[in-house]
């Protein structure tokens, strides 16, 4: 399995990752030797075989009452936060 | 004798009796640390005064006859990627540089609440992402054994510092190997349990399907000890498990294993496996078949596919898991130019490593429109056979016995270019992840050149039992497990 170029760039674009011109060439190869070893995933006859989401059976494993209880202050949420205003994120721009 | 010589159970026991206080033992783990760490890279952060207030609190508490139980005042560590309220967590990555939790883990908050002492933060490959602990941002962990090599990973920190006497046991994370393999190269025993034993929460995500929380100690005694006090329900995980927990430790107490049926899956017995891991891993087969267990061939038919089904389920959820790092709420942002969306490409750019970013691209592309159905669906079918290859075995057997490493620990630098042979590493493991099984790696001889082998026994789901009397029944009639690295 061979990728191009540009469907390395199309994927780090999907990913949120910029990639130095180097980095791009280095994964092409890499991704295009790891997907080759996953392709011997096709080899394999599938057909009725239910997928396996999770190892543990979901009905087994409930959801918790929704009871409204307490949650972390503002405060101590915003602790570790690159930049705030008050009680809030602060983040750059989003229209350009 | 140096205290941080013994096992957690002798310790325990000692200070129980009163022999020793968890001052002295703590500040013995300290000095250790300082002694050795700078030629291991164990730790990433050693919370020296907190450590010896617990300790303080510790000795109080048994002072005044209120002990609370067999962790009181036992130094253990972390592996980097617990929430630790108050306390840096990095999980081996610069983008979470400067974070520190506002909460603990289900895990800490247990340990906390048996009074162990808590020494400090260990390293780990990035995100967990590894087998060699060399992905770490802030740099390797070393083979206490050997220097040159790889501890293991992705919890290499653990295995080093509970191989190196630094701990008295560690908690590490397992998505496909990374307790057992690490144990396997370090010499040390290691055991991730049933997914959903252990509470994910918070815990940072790697592969949320196939994560799970367990020990790393000296013996399999050790690993229960720390196991059935931080396993069971946890409302804030609803995968998590409402199971009973077991005594565990007391079934590896005068174990036994006469009249037990050990699998030998064939699969695992092939081309690739060093002969010298081969000869020690028979050896403790016709070991534990002369203590009257019966060994009984078994076939894995799908162990084949095991890696390739891995790297597209781990990558797909990893790709999801880690969108939340954006430089929004904590960690690192580079905001430096242009509006929010630079800073997204470019905070996780800086932040995260090569390998984080491979398993992200390959993930990223494993869901992505038009391929969904012949990498991520597909690989959850065949998930799908290689768990009904073990519920066939398991049909005949009561656990299945195999080498836990096709080799021994490997040299740093050997494998980091090559990811696919890297990841090689894992093959015995991650089967067992796939299939939501426990498994256990306990040591079971040395390398001509004087590096650890590790014996992996699988169990049937919520078994972990079996595996606690199979380790400590074996571990009764060797001394693998007593071999210490010369180190500091």
């Amino acid at each position: 399995m061979k990728l191009s170029k540009e469907q390395v760039e199309e994927v780090a674009i999907l990913a949120r990752l910029s990639l130095s011109e180097d980095e791009v060439e280095r994964y092409r190869v890499q991704l295009s030797a790891i997907l080759g070893y996953i392709e011997k995933l096709q080899a394999l006859d599938v057909t009725g075989v239910p997928p396996t989401v999770h190892a543990v059976d979901v009905d087994s494993t409930p959801l918790r009452p929704d009871v409204v209880q307490a949650s972390l202050a503002p405060e101590r949420a915003l602790a570790s936060a690159p930049a705030r205003d008050g009680d809030l994120f602060l983040v750059p721009r989003i229209i350009e | 004798m140096n205290p941080t010589d013994l096992t957690l159970a002798e310790l325990s026991a000692r200070l129980e009796s009163r022999d020793l206080s968890s001052t002295e033992v703590t500040r013995a783990c300290l000095d250790r640390i300082r002694a050795t760490d700078s030629a291991l890279g164990a730790f990433l952060f050693v919370d020296e005064e907190g450590a010896m207030a617990q300790a303080r609190a510790a000795d109080e508490r048994r002072a005044a006859g209120r002990s609370l139980g067999p962790l009181d005042g036992v130094p253990l560590a972390l592996k980097d990627l617990f929430c630790t309220e108050g306390i840096p967590t990095t999980c081996g990555s610069r983008i979470l540089e400067g974070f520190v939790p506002p909460y603990d883990s289900t895990h800490v908050r247990r340990l906390k609440e048996a009074g162990a002492v808590l020494l400090g933060k260990l390293n780990m490959d990035e995100f967990a992402m590894g087998s060699s602990n060399e992905t770490s941002a802030f740099g390797p962990c070393r083979n206490p054994w050997d220097t040159a090599r790889t501890p293991g990973g992705s919890s290499g920190g653990s295995a080093a510092a509970v191989a190196a006497r630094q701990c008295f046991a560690a908690l590490g994370t397992d998505t496909g190997g990374s307790i057992r393999q690490p144990a396997s190269f370090s010499g040390v025993s290691g055991i991730k349990p049933t997914y959903g034993r252990c509470s994910r929460f918070g815990v940072v995500a790697f592969a949320s399907s196939l994560d799970q929380v367990g020990p790393l100690g000296r013996t399999a005694e050790d690993c229960a000890l720390v196991l059935q006090a931080i396993a069971g329900k946890d409302p804030m995980d609803s995968t998590s498990l409402d199971a009973e927990v077991p005594d565990w430790a007391a079934g590896t107490r005068g174990a036994d294993v006469k009249g037990m049926r050990l699998g030998v899956p064939k699969e695992y017995f092939v081309e690739g496996l060093d002969p010298e891991v081969e000869r020690a891993v028979r050896e403790a087969l016709r070991l534990l078949e002369e203590m009257g267990a019966t060994l009984v061939p078994v076939s894995l038919p799908h162990t084949e596919y095991g890696i390739a089904t891995y790297y597209v389920v781990a990558p797909a959820e990893c790709s999801s898991n880690l969108a939340r790092f954006d430089g929004v709420r904590y960690g690192m942002s580079s905001r430096e130019e242009g509006a929010l969306r630079e800073m997204y490409f470019r905070t996780r750019a800086e932040g995260f490593g090569p390998e984080v970013k491979r398993r992200i691209m390959v993930g990223t592309y494993a869901l992505s429109s038009g391929y969904y159905d012949a990498f991520y669906l597909r690989a959850q079918k065949v998930r799908t056979l290689i768990k009904r290859d073990f519920d066939e075995a398991f049909r005949q057997v009561d656990a299945i016995v195999t080498p836990t490493t096709p080799g021994v620990a490997f040299e740093l630098g050997e494998r980091s270019e090559d990811p696919l042979r890297m990841y090689l590493a894992d093959t015995y493991t991650l089967a067992c992840n796939l299939a939501g099984l426990p498994g256990m790696s306990v040591p079971c001889g040395f390398s001509t050149g004087g590096l650890p082998i590790g014996l992996q026994i699988l169990g049937k789901p919520l078994d972990e039992a079996t595996l606690f009397r199979v380790g400590g029944a074996y571990q009764a009639a060797t001394d693998w497990h007593t071999r210490a690295p010369r180190i500091g």
